[in-house]
Formats: C-alpha cells, structure tokens, sequence
C-alpha cells in the first residue's frame, strides 16, 4: 500500500510542528541529566508554547509592521523549509520547488528579518543582537554553502531529495570530504541554532545573549511562534544534517511499511543527534564574541578543505 | 584488505595530514602545537606503512618505525623538555590575523593542486593524488615560519615542512633509498639538539624568543 506524496508532506509538516517542541524539551532533559540537575520533563516546551498563547501581548508604542509581521514570517518561513528536506521520505512534491542553496537563502529571510524586528523598537539591545547576529550569519553562511556544495558534488545534484538518494545507494567508501564537510556542517549548525559555543539559549545575561536580545521586547504570541520557530530551526538543522550526511532510513517511495520505519529511524537518529549536541554543550565554553570569527572561519575552512580534498583525492 | 580500501585509507590519512598542517598554523599553544605535530607524525607513519604494505616496497615499514618513533615520540619529547624548561609555554602571537592566514593556506594547497596536476596526468603510482597534499604540507611549513614570531614556532613549521617533504617522496617514488631516509633522520635529530642550544642562547641573551628582538643592532634602548 502506498501513500499519496501530498499525504508525506502533510506527515512532514505535522512531525516536524507537532515533534519539535518535544525535540527541544529532550535536549533539555539529556542536558540536565548530563550537569546533574532535575530535568522539567520533555513536554515542557509544550506548556511553555501554551502559556504564551494565553498570555496578553505587550506591544511597545513605536512598534511598526515589520515587528508584528516578523514572527508570523519565521513560523510560516520554517515550516515551509520543513516541506523541502526530507525527513522521513523524498517523495516530496515540495522538494522540487527548491534546492538546498533556496532553503539556506530561506533561512537567511528568516534571519534578515528579525534582525529588522530587533532594531525596529529602537532598544539598545534589539540593535546589539541583530549587529551580532549579523555579524555570525555573514560568516556562517559561506561556510554553510561551502559544506553543502561538498556534499552536492559527492551526490552530483543540489537537489535535496537527489542527495539522499545518491547517498543512501552508494556502497561503503571512505570519503575525507565528507568526513570535513560533516565536521564544518556541525560547527555551523551550532553558531545558526545559537547553541553553546557561539550563544547560550538558556541566558538572559546582558552581555552575552545573541539571538535573545533580538527577541527581547516580543511576548505572548508573538514569542510563541518565535519560540516555536526557534525549535523547528533547530529540528530542521538535525535534519538537513541526517539528510546530507547519514540518510540512510529514509523512505524512498510512498510505501506505508518503509514510511514508518522512515519515520521510527528518524525519530531515533533525532534522539542520538541531540545527546551528540548536549555532549558538545557540556564539553565546551561559551566563547568570546569576538572568537566567534576565528571559529567560523576554521570551519569555512574545513569545509573548503573537504571540497578540495573531492577534486584531489577523489 | 583489498587494494581500494588500501588507497582510500591512504588518502583518508593524506587529508589528515594536511588538516594537521592547518591546525599547526593556526594553533596558538605551545604545548597544542607540539601534540598537532606528533598527530602529524603519527599519520605520516600510519600511510607510509600503508603504501609499504600495498606496494609491496619493505623497507618503508622500516621508515614508518623511523618516522613514529622520531617525529611522534623523540623530537616532541625533546621540544616538551626545552618549552618546559625555557618557560615558554604561554599563547604566542603570530604576525597575521588567523582568518587571513586560513585563507592563505588555501590558496596556496589550490596553487599545489595545479602544480602537480602535470604529474597525476603521467604517474601511474597509487599515491599520486596525494602528491598536491604533501606538497601543500610543505608550502604550509613555510607560511608557518613566515607568520610565526616565536623561534620555537618558527622550527615546528621547519620540522612540518620535514614531514610534509618525506610525505611528498613517499608518494611520488615510493620512498627515497634507506640511506637517504636514514641521513635525513640523523639530520634532524642533530637539528633538534642545535636548536636547543641556540634556543638557550637566544633566551639568555634576549630574555625572550620572539624573533622581532633580534631586529634591533643595539643592547637597551
């Protein structure tokens, strides 16, 4: 039995809204155990999500458009990258609409706009946190794009789902590049998510907050879908990442057997990459700001020596 | 093991080494760069073994022994014993912004990459891809002891460049005759010892190694 590709899609986005919450709260929960503090429980988020529902919205005065319609356009924005990479099947009728290089210029929407937002109140920390993560993003991004154009000449195609297919298919090699390209996507998947050594998502320390300080000022719903946003970003990072470097368990066509065990391999890599995260977290310091650069820029070039290593070696 | 997996082990270790030549150039630690070092020793011997093993050429086992047990164990001793000594172990500043000098390397493995693509097009050898790596190791020697101001830093890109010019004969010929190799083993030892002492001198008379000291003609001012 075989299911209709707009029915995967729909299956897509309903793990990748309803699961990311529950990803987020499982990262949390593997980190306080790893630090030796109680753990709230992995549907935290959830409640977390519903609260700020409830809650009234408090809008600063000289709030314009672009701060009222920046939360809406990185929920829409992200959920709209979830139907792009394959998560559980590559049967996507959305995939062919856009490439990899599409979804991290999808990304960057996401991130030009709610630096916007962060300046658009006119508070001294909006503006700081959209200058540093400006800042970040402008040397992630070639990096980025480096690591994924390894992987797209290993695989031939820029096309995601064409990817994962070459991928899953070829017989076992041992590959420099991708071994590079892989440690480079890490580094970055890190500084984009905001995680440990770049910004710490659970501080609110003037001084050190990054991607806090932009979305300072939002509240209720507004933070809510920000919020959610923020942990749909972080799922679909883990998943470009188990789509470039380890597809192996996603579907290839609509059947209904190979789609649950697509969605059960998922769900299992989704777990090991976040204790892998929390390992890297708890093993490193929050950097410098200003180390930030010299941290990037090792991996734009691990990333670039993987591309190189493709021409020379391979 | 079969041949293929043989020459990706080999190449996987040519990545290896070169992704050692980046990190010793841009290392700040004294300390971190001589364990780099030894990591690149270790991988030089591991893929000369490696080829010895492939090819069938048996007196490279003997220069995979020489080269683990100089380069991983001996020289870093020695260098570790004299860091220790001459107090010397603190973040040295090298001459360029790191960014910049990543960015160097680069050019300079693409400037590699073309200049041996003449050689890959007429060898026959199974080594011959990495050829551009070992040659990109020692450009990388040379951009160290050009962008590092400390002595001791200066000699770690040195010896890089060492291990990147065994690296390139081993992959273009096979491995130069035993008698090379071992001279070229003596040769270093022997420049390690002389290092040291000039290290010392070096220190006693400028209460520091950074070479930009040496600039100056007159003792005070």
């Amino acid at each position: 039995m075989t299911v209709h590709p707009f029915a995967i899609e729909l299956l897509q986005l309903l793990i990748l809204i309803g699961l990311s919450p529950a990803f987020a709260g499982w990262v949390k929960v593997v980190k306080c155990r790893l630090q030796g503090r109680s753990a709230p429980g992995i549907l935290q988020p959830y409640r977390d999500i519903r609260r700020l529902f409830i809650k009234d919205v408090v809008l600063a005065e000289n709030a314009s458009w672009i701060f009222r319609f920046t939360p809406y356009l990185a929920f829409g924005v992200t959920v709209l990258a979830g139907g792009i990479i394959p998560l559980v099947s590559v049967d996507l009728p959305l995939a062919a609409t856009a490439d990899i290089i599409a979804l991290v210029m999808l990304f960057a929407i996401i991130r030009f706009f709610t630096a916007l937002a962060g300046m658009d109140i006119g508070t001294a920390f909006g503006g700081m946190g959209a200058s540093r993560e400006m800042m970040i993003s402008s040397l992630a991004e070639p990096a980025m794009l480096m690591a994924v154009f390894t992987v797209s000449l290993a695989s031939s195609s820029t096309s995601l789902t064409q990817m994962v297919t070459t991928m899953g298919q070829g017989q076992f090699m041992i590959r420099p590049s991708l071994a590079f390209a892989l440690i480079a996507f890490i580094m970055i998947a890190l500084a984009e998510t905001g995680r440990i050594p770049v910004d710490n998502p659970a501080t609110h320390l003037e001084l050190t907050m990054i991607h806090e300080a932009m979305i300072l000022e939002y509240s209720g719903r507004y933070l809510a879908l920000i919020e959610w946003a923020g942990m749909m970003k972080l799922m679909l990072f883990f998943s470009l990442g188990i789509a470039a470097f380890c597809p192996w368990g996603i579907a290839a066509n609509g059947d209904l057997l190979a789609l649950a065990l697509g969605v059960a391999f998922f769900v299992l890599k989704l777990m090991l990459g976040g204790v892998i995260m929390v390992l890297i977290e708890t093993g490193m310091a929050k950097m410098r700001i200003f180390r930030v650069s010299e941290y990037l820029g090792s991996a734009f070039l691990l990333a670039t020596l993987g591309m190189m290593a493709f021409f020379i070696l391979e | 093991m079969s041949n293929s997996l043989v020459v990706q082990l080999n190449l996987l270790l040519a990545a290896l080494i070169l992704l050692t030549s980046f990190a010793l150039l841009v290392q700040r630690r004294m300390f971190a760069i001589l364990h780099i070092f030894a990591w690149q020793g270790f991988f030089l011997g591991l893929s000369t073994a490696i080829i010895g093993y492939a090819t069938g050429v048996h007196h490279l086992y003997l220069s995979s022994l020489l080269t683990l047990g100089m380069k991983v164990l001996l020289l870093p001793y020695i260098l570790y014993k004299l860091i220790h000594k001459l107090r010397i172990h603190r973040e040295i500043e090298s001459m360029i912004n790191t960014p910049t000098t990543m960015m160097i390397g680069i050019a300079l493995v693409i400037f590699c990459y073309h200049l041996t693509a003449p050689i890959r097009e007429l060898s026959t050898l199974m080594t011959r891809s990495t050829l551009a790596l070992a040659l990109a190791t020692v450009m990388l020697g040379l951009l160290m002891m050009v962008t590092r101001r400390h002595a001791v830093s200066q000699i770690m890109g040195f010896l890089a460049m060492e291990n990147g010019l065994f690296f390139a004969a081993t992959s273009a010929t096979y491995g130069m005759p035993m008698v090379v190799e071992l001279g070229v083993a003596l040769d270093l030892l022997i420049a390690a010892f002389i290092f040291g002492i000039f290290f010392f001198h070096i220190n006693t008379t400028f209460d520091s190694l950074d070479v930009d000291q040496m600039a100056k003609l007159k003792e005070g001012d």
